[in-house]
């Protein structure tokens, strides 16, 4: 019993890393910075709860002890990331970076002149 | 400017949580693994920029209405009062006594002295990092 958690902790930790692969090769293959963006928040997160899960795994079946610090990094992990790769996108077109030249369709196109406006005004008033 | 920063204020609000519990656990455990007052202080403080960085400077101090840098005369108050305590049992300056003890809830323990020491690093680098955060923060 041991031997086959052992072995499915092995394939865990295995995808985890194939998935921070993955990432590396889209940071290095994407056009923009949004797409890059997308690769990086989504597969990197995935890689790393799958590799924290498969540890967890391996020293709670291996060695008997369940530790909540790799419990509490995976939760920790799933919360951030996403927001940090919110966060850079979103200072990214605030600053006016280009999307990729192909791009068809901008949602956010306009939304934020408004603000841009008002942030300029204030910067020429004081 | 105003912004809508309401996935980054949500986010930190409960990330916050998370960080002060691991800053406390690693406060604790320090005298029986990685850990101690110093990289429990920049926890707690980090977790406390973090807020800053979610809200604003002004946001923080009426939330806590805390002046950071009382908080370094007490925390080398209480180091050096660890070290003058040994006196009064004529033992030498930063004697450590120990012993076991059964607490109410957790059980058997064992208490040292040595974490009240710990405590006072704590307190000042809590102190020292939130104060050189918020005066360059402050500074336009």
């Amino acid at each position: 019993m041991i031997e086959i958690v052992k072995y499915i902790a092995v394939i865990i930790i295995l995808m985890g890393a194939l998935l921070s692969l993955v990432t590396t090769i889209g940071l290095f293959r994407l056009p923009d910075t949004y797409t890059r963006s997308h690769a990086a928040s989504k597969s990197a997160t995935l890689g790393i709860m799958a590799v924290l899960s498969g540890t967890a795994l391996f020293f709670w079946v291996d060695k008997g002890f369940l530790s909540g610090r790799l419990i509490l990094g995976i939760i920790f992990i799933f919360v951030t990331s996403p927001v940090a790769g919110h966060l850079i996108a979103r200072a990214a077109y605030k600053t006016n970076v280009p999307l990729w030249e192909k791009t068809v369709h901008d949602d956010l196109k306009g939304k934020y002149d408004e603000q841009e406006k008002e942030r300029r005004g204030e910067q020429f008033d004081s | 400017m105003k912004s809508n920063d309401i996935i980054l204020q949500t986010a930190a609000k409960f990330v916050t949580f998370i960080i002060m519990i691991f800053s406390f656990y690693i406060f604790l455990g320090g005298h029986f693994g990685p850990g101690g007052g110093f990289v429990g202080g920049l926890l707690t403080s980090s977790a406390l920029v973090l807020m800053l960085l979610a809200f604003d400077i002004k946001t923080m101090s009426t939330v806590i209405p805390f002046d950071y840098k009382l908080l370094i005369p007490i925390g080398l108050l209480v180091a050096l009062g660890t070290g003058v305590g040994s006196f009064f049992f004529h033992v030498p300056f930063l004697t450590h006594a120990f012993g076991h003890f059964t607490l109410p809830i957790i059980g058997e323990t064992e208490l040292a002295t040595a974490t009240i020491f710990d405590l006072g690093v704590y307190l000042v680098v809590v102190g020292i990092t939130m104060t050189i955060i918020q005066t360059i923060g402050e500074s336009e």
